[in-house]
C-alpha cells in the first residue's frame, strides 16, 4: 500500500500561523492593562481598578458562558438568559437574608456556608427554570432565530414581571457577610475583598470548565457539536441531551452570576438581568458566537475597560463597551475567537 | 384611484377592509367624533403609532430581522425637534429642521449600525441593536445638559398649532390649533402610511420578501443581501425618527421615559405580531387595538386587583403595574399560536 | 442474497420545496461493497443522507438488519450500526486527531488494537495524532474522516465520494483501506465517483437516475457492458 506523501512542512507553517492568529486576543488583556497603567499615572489607583475590572469581567464571563455555548451547540439565541441572572440574585439574596444570623456574625465559616447555601439555592432554581425554559418556550421554536429572538423575549418579560410579583416592586438593599466587608491593603491600594474573592471563584469556573471542555467525552461532544452537530449525531451521541445539559448548566452559571453580582452591587432589581445581557451580548458577539474562550477574554476586556473608563471620563463607561464591540468587529467580523462551523 | 395610492396591495378581506375603512374615518374625524382632550391624545397616538409600527413591520415583516433600537430612532426623531425648537426658538422653520436632521441621524446610525452587523450574521443585528439602543438611552439621560437627563425636555411649539390659537368654528368644533396639530399629525402619518406601503409593494419590496424567504437563493439570483437589508433598515430607521418628530410636535414634551424606553419597543413588537407581521395593514389594526387597550385596559385591572384585594397573590398579578406581565404572555402565546396576526386571520378566513 | 443488512422499499426525501428522492427502491445485500453510482444530482448523497437520517423521508421505509428504522432518529440509527462518511467529511477541525477518534468511539473508550491496526491503515493518522484536526491535507481529512467510522465495529458503512478531489498516490491508500474493511466481512454502501475505484472495489451495483434506482447488478455485468454504461450513466468506464 502506497504511503500518503507528507506536507509536513506546509502543515507546520500553517498551524503557527493559526496559532499566532489565535492567540492574539489573548494578548489584548495584557496590554489594555498596561494602557490602563499608562493612562491612570497612580498605581495604586491602578491596582484597585484593575482589580475591580477583573471582577467584574470574571461575573460576565460567568454569566455569558451558558448562552455562548447554547447558541453554539443548537443555533439557539436566548434572549431571556438575563432572566435567569435577575431570578438567581433574588433567590440568592433571599436566602442570605434569611440566613442574617449567620451573614451578620464575623465568623468566616458561617459566612461561607451562607454563601455557599445562597448560590446552591440560585444554581438549583435557575437550573430548572432553564429546563422548563428550554421545554417550553425555547424548544418549539428550533430553527427559527426570528421566533426565537421573540419569544426568549416575551419569556423575559415575564419572568421579570413575576419577580416583581413574588418579591414585590421595589429594589433590595444588600450588605455582604461581615468577613467578606472591606478592604485589604497592597502596595497602598485598596482592593476589596470580595472583588478578590469574585475575581478567584471567576478563575476557578473557567479552569473547570476548560478541563470539562478538553478532558472528558461531554466535553469533547460540546466542541465537537458546536462545529457539526450533524456529525456528532452521526456518530451515535444524542446532541438533544447534550444540548439540554448545556442549556441548564448555562441557565444555573447565569443564576450563580446574578448572585454574585447582586453582593457585588449590594442592591438587587427585577431589571438587573436585562441590564447585565446587554454586556453579555457584547461580550458573546466579541468573544465569537459558540466560543468559551472567547467569551472568557471578551469579558475581561470589558470589565477592566468599563473600569478603567469610569475612572477616567464616568459618562463614557457604557460607551466605551460599544466602542470596545465595533474595534473588535473592524479587526475581525466574527469576534476574536470565532468556532470554525463546519459548512 | 384608491387603489393606485394603496400601491395595488388590496386588504384582501371584507372584513379586514370595513375595519380599515372604520379606523380611517375615525381618524379623520376624530376631533368632530370625540371632542374630549383625551379622546383626541388617543387618536393621535394611534396615528403615529401607525407609522411607528409599520416601518417597524417593514423590517421585521418583510425583511426577517429584529431590531431592538427602533425606539432609538423614535427617539432621535423626537429630540430632534425637541432640540431645534429648544435653540432655534419655535418656529416652524426649526421644526422642520429638527426633523429634517433627526431622520438623517436616524438613518445615518442605522447605516453603521447596519454595514456593522448584516454584513456578518442577520443575529448579530438582533442583540447590536440592544446594545447600541440602551447605550443611547443611558448617554440622553446622563448628558442632561443638552436632552434635560431623566425629565427631559418641554419647549414650545409654534403658535398655530397650540390651542391658545382659534380660527373659527366648523360643524360645532371650535378649531383651534391643537385640532390642527392633530391634521399635521394624521396626515403627514397617512402620507408616510402609504409611502411605506408603496415601498413594500415596489420592486424593492419584493426583492426584501425574496430575501426573507431564502436568503441564499437571493444572494445566488445576484441580490446584494446585504445591501437591500441595510438600505430597508435605514428606510425603517428614517420613518421612525419622522413618527417620533410628530410625537415631539404633538406633546410638546420628549423624556427618555417616553420616546426611548425598552418598554415601547416591546409595545411595537405586540403591536405588529398582534396585527400580523409582513402586512403593512396589520399595523394599522395592531396599533389602534393596542393603544386602545392601553388606555383602557390598565384602569380595569386596577378594578380587578381592588375587587380580588382580599384574596391572596391575585391583586399582585392584576396590579395595573403588572400590566407587562399580561402583555409579555400575551406576545409568547401569540408568536406561538397566532403568528399571522389578526390580518392574517382575517384573509385566511375569507 | 435473501437477507439484505438494508433495503429502501419507495422512499422519498423533499428538500425544501423539491422532491429529491422519488421512490427509491434499494436492497444492501450483506457483506461486500455496493456502489451507488449516477450522475451529479441524481440523489446519490440524498439516499445516504435519508439512510442515516440526517434528511427525514417523507415516505417508504428504510429496513436495517431486520428492523424498521424509517422514523429513529439519527443517533439511534448509528448505534445500531451504521457508519457514516459524509461528503464534506465531517471532520471537527478544532479538535485534535486524537479527540476526533475518541470521540467515533461512541461505545465506550477507543480500543489501543484497533487504534494501531488503523494507524498500520492510515499512517498519516500516527504522525498527527496531536495536531489539530483543522491542519491536515484534504487526503489526510479523508483517512481521518474513514478511520473515525471503522474506530468501532459496524454493520454498514455509508461512505460517499472518498476520493474525491484526492491525489492518485492517496485514491490508492484509499482503496486500500477499503479493501481491508471490506475483507472484515463489514457490508458498505459506497458513493463513488471514480469508475477505476469502483470497479476495483465493487461487488454490486446501484445505478441511480431522477431521483430512483433505475439499475441493479453484478458489477461485471456493468463492468462488461460499454452500450448499458453509455445508456445509463452517459459514461463508459473504458474512457477512464
Amino acid at each position: 500500500m502506497a504511503a500518503a506523501p507528507e506536507h509536513r512542512p506546509t502543515f507546520a507553517a500553517l498551524s503557527l500561523g493559526d496559532r499566532l492568529a489565535r492567540a492574539a486576543p489573548f494578548v489584548l488583556i495584557p496590554a489594555l492593562v498596561v494602557l490602563g497603567y499608562a493612562t491612570i499615572g497612580s498605581t495604586s489607583s491602578w491596582l484597585t481598578l484593575t482589580v475591580s475590572g477583573l471582577a467584574m469581567g470574571m461575573m460576565i464571563f460567568i454569566m455569558a458562558s451558558g448562552l455562548t455555548l447554547v447558541f453554539g451547540l443548537m443555533d439557539v439565541i436566548n434572549f431571556g438568559h438575563g432572566a435567569f441572572i435577575s431570578v438567581g440574585a433574588f433567590v440568592g439574596v433571599s436566602v442570605l437574608i434569611a440566613l442574617g444570623g449567620w451573614t451578620g456574625t464575623p465568623s468566616l465559616m458561617l459566612n461561607i456556608a451562607a454563601v455557599l447555601l445562597a448560590a446552591l439555592a440560585a444554581t438549583t432554581v435557575t437550573g430548572a427554570l432553564g429546563w422548563g425554559f428550554e421545554r417550553v418556550i425555547v424548544r418549539p421554536v428550533y430553527g427559527a432565530h426570528l421566533k426565537q429572538i421573540l419569544v426568549t423575549v416575551g419569556g423575559l418579560i415575564v419572568i421579570e414581571q413575576l419577580i416583581h410579583v413574588i418579591w414585590g416592586p421595589d429594589e433590595i438593599f444588600l450588605t455582604r457577610p461581615e468577613t467578606l466587608k472591606g478592604a485589604i491593603t497592597f502596595a497602598g491600594a485598596a482592593m476589596e475583598k470580595y472583588r478578590l474573592l469574585a475575581v478567584a471563584v471567576g478563575l476557578v469556573l473557567f479552569v473547570a470548565m476548560r478541563l470539562i471542555l478538553t478532558r472528558t467525552k461531554i466535553g469533547l461532544i460540546v466542541r465537537a457539536g458546536v462545529q457539526n452537530g450533524e456529525m456528532v449525531e452521526a456518530l451515535g451521541y444524542r446532541l438533544r441531551l447534550v444540548f439540554i445539559g448545556v442549556f441548564v448548566a448555562g441557565s444555573a452559571l447565569a443564576g450563580l452570576g446574578g448572585v454574585m453580582w447582586g453582593l457585588y452591587q449590594e442592591v438587587i432589581t427585577a431589571g438587573m438581568g436585562e441590564e447585565m445581557m446587554i454586556l453579555v451580548f457584547i461580550v458573546v458577539i466579541i468573544g465569537g458566537l459558540g466560543s468559551v474562550e472567547g467569551a472568557f477574554i471578551g469579558a475581561l476586556l470589558v470589565g477592566l475597560l468599563q473600569n478603567y473608563v469610569a475612572f477616567l471620563e464616568p459618562k463614557l463607561a457604557l460607551v466605551s463597551n460599544i466602542g470596545l464591540m465595533t474595534a473588535i468587529l473592524m479587526w475581525r467580523p466574527q469576534g476574536m475567537l470565532p468556532v470554525v462551523k463546519a459548512k | 384611484m384608491t387603489m393606485h395610492l394603496l400601491s395595488g396591495d388590496r386588504p384582501r378581506s371584507v372584513v379586514l377592509t370595513v375595519l380599515l375603512l372604520a379606523i380611517l374615518a375615525a381618524l379623520a374625524l376624530a376631533p368632530f367624533l370625540f371632542p374630549g382632550v383625551r379622546s383626541l391624545e388617543t387618536a393621535a397616538r394611534i396615528c403615529i403609532f401607525i407609522v411607528l409600527v409599520a416601518s417597524y413591520d417593514l423590517l421585521l415583516g418583510y425583511t426577517g430581522i429584529v431590531s431592538f433600537a427602533h425606539t432609538m430612532f423614535f427617539g432621535i426623531g423626537a429630540y430632534g425637534v425637541a432640540l431645534g425648537l429648544t435653540h432655534m426658538g419655535s418656529t416652524p422653520g426649526a421644526m422642520l429642521a429638527g426633523t429634517l436632521l433627526g431622520a438623517l441621524a436616524a438613518a445615518v446610525l442605522a447605516l453603521a449600525i447596519g454595514l456593522f452587523s448584516l454584513r456578518v450574521r442577520a443575529i448579530f443585528f438582533a442583540m447590536i441593536t440592544l446594545a447600541v439602543a440602551s447605550a443611547v438611552a443611558v448617554l440622553v439621560s446622563q448628558f442632561s445638559a443638552l436632552t434635560g437627563g431623566e425629565d427631559g425636555l418641554n419647549y414650545k411649539i409654534p403658535r398655530a398649532l397650540t390651542p391658545a390659537f382659534r380660527l373659527g368654528e366648523v360643524a360645532g368644533l371650535k378649531i383651534t390649533g391643537k385640532v390642527l396639530n392633530y391634521y399635521l399629525v394624521f396626515f403627514v402619518s397617512l402620507a408616510l402610511f402609504l409611502l411605506l406601503l408603496r415601498v413594500v409593494n415596489s420592486p424593492f419590496g419584493r426583492v426584501l420578501e425574496a430575501i426573507r424567504e431564502n436568503e441564499f437563493r437571493a444572494e445566488a439570483i445576484g441580490y446584494k443581501v446585504v445591501w437591500y437589508r441595510t438600505i430597508a433598515t435605514c428606510l425603517s430607521a428614517a420613518v421612525a425618527a419622522l413618527a417620533g418628530s410628530l410625537f415631539a410636535i404633538w406633546l410638546r414634551y420628549v423624556g427618555p421615559d417616553t420616546t426611548l424606553s425598552f418598554e415601547i419597543m416591546l409595545d411595537i413588537l405586540l403591536m405588529v405580531v398582534i396585527g400580523g407581521m409582513g402586512t403593512m395593514y396589520g399595523a394599522v389594526i395592531g396599533a389602534t387595538i393596542f393603544v386602545l387597550a392601553q388606555n383602557y385596559l390598565q384602569a380595569l385591572m386596577g378594578v380587578a386587583a381592588d375587587a380580588t384585594a382580599s384574596l391572596p397573590l391575585l391583586p399582585q398579578l392584576f396590579d395595573p403595574d403588572r400590566w407587562l406581565l399580561w402583555l409579555g404572555l400575551l406576545f409568547v402565546l401569540s408568536v406561538y399560536f397566532f403568528p399571522t396576526g389578526i390580518v392574517g386571520r382575517l384573509r385566511a378566513g375569507r | 442474497m435473501s437477507d439484505p443488512v438494508l433495503s429502501l422499499r419507495g422512499v422519498c426525501t423533499d428538500i425544501a420545496q423539491y422532491h429529491i428522492l422519488q421512490g427509491v427502491d434499494l436492497d444492501v445485500p450483506r457483506g461486500g461493497v455496493t456502489m451507488l453510482l449516477g450522475r451529479n444530482g441524481v440523489g446519490k448523497t440524498t439516499t445516504l443522507r435519508t439512510i442515516i437520517g440526517h434528511w427525514q423521508a417523507r415516505e417508504g421505509t428504510i429496513t436495517f438488519d431486520g428492523a424498521d428504522i424509517t422514523r429513529l432518529p439519527v443517533p439511534a440509527r448509528a448505534r445500531a450500526g451504521i457508519g457514516f462518511v459524509p461528503e464534506d467529511m465531517g471532520i471537527f477541525s478544532d479538535l485534535t486527531v486524537e479527540e476526533n477518534m475518541v470521540l467515533a468511539a461512541a461505545s465506550g473508550p477507543l480500543d489501543p488494537a484497533r487504534r494501531d491496526w488503523l494507524f498500520s491503515v492510515f499512517p498519516p493518522l500516527q504522525t498527527f495524532w496531536r495536531s489539530s484536526a483543522g491542519t491536515l491535507s484534504g487526503g489526510q481529512k479523508q483517512m481521518l474522516s474513514i478511520a473515525r467510522a471503522m474506530a468501532e465495529d459496524r454493520t454498514l458503512y455509508l461512505i460517499d465520494e472518498p476520493t474525491k478531489g484526492l491525489a492518485p498516490a492517496i485514491i490508492s491508500t484509499m482503496a486500500g483501506a477499503l479493501k481491508e474493511l471490506k475483507a472484515q466481512g463489514a457490508s458498505i454502501l459506497l458513493v463513488e465517483q471514480n469508475f477505476a475505484v469502483a470497479r476495483a472495489l465493487g461487488d454490486t451495483v446501484a445505478i441511480m437516475d431522477d431521483g430512483r434506482i433505475v439499475w441493479t447488478g453484478a458489477m461485471a455485468t456493468l463492468a462488461g457492458d460499454a452500450a448499458l454504461q453509455e445508456r445509463l450513466m452517459g459514461l463508459s468506464m473504458e474512457a477512464h
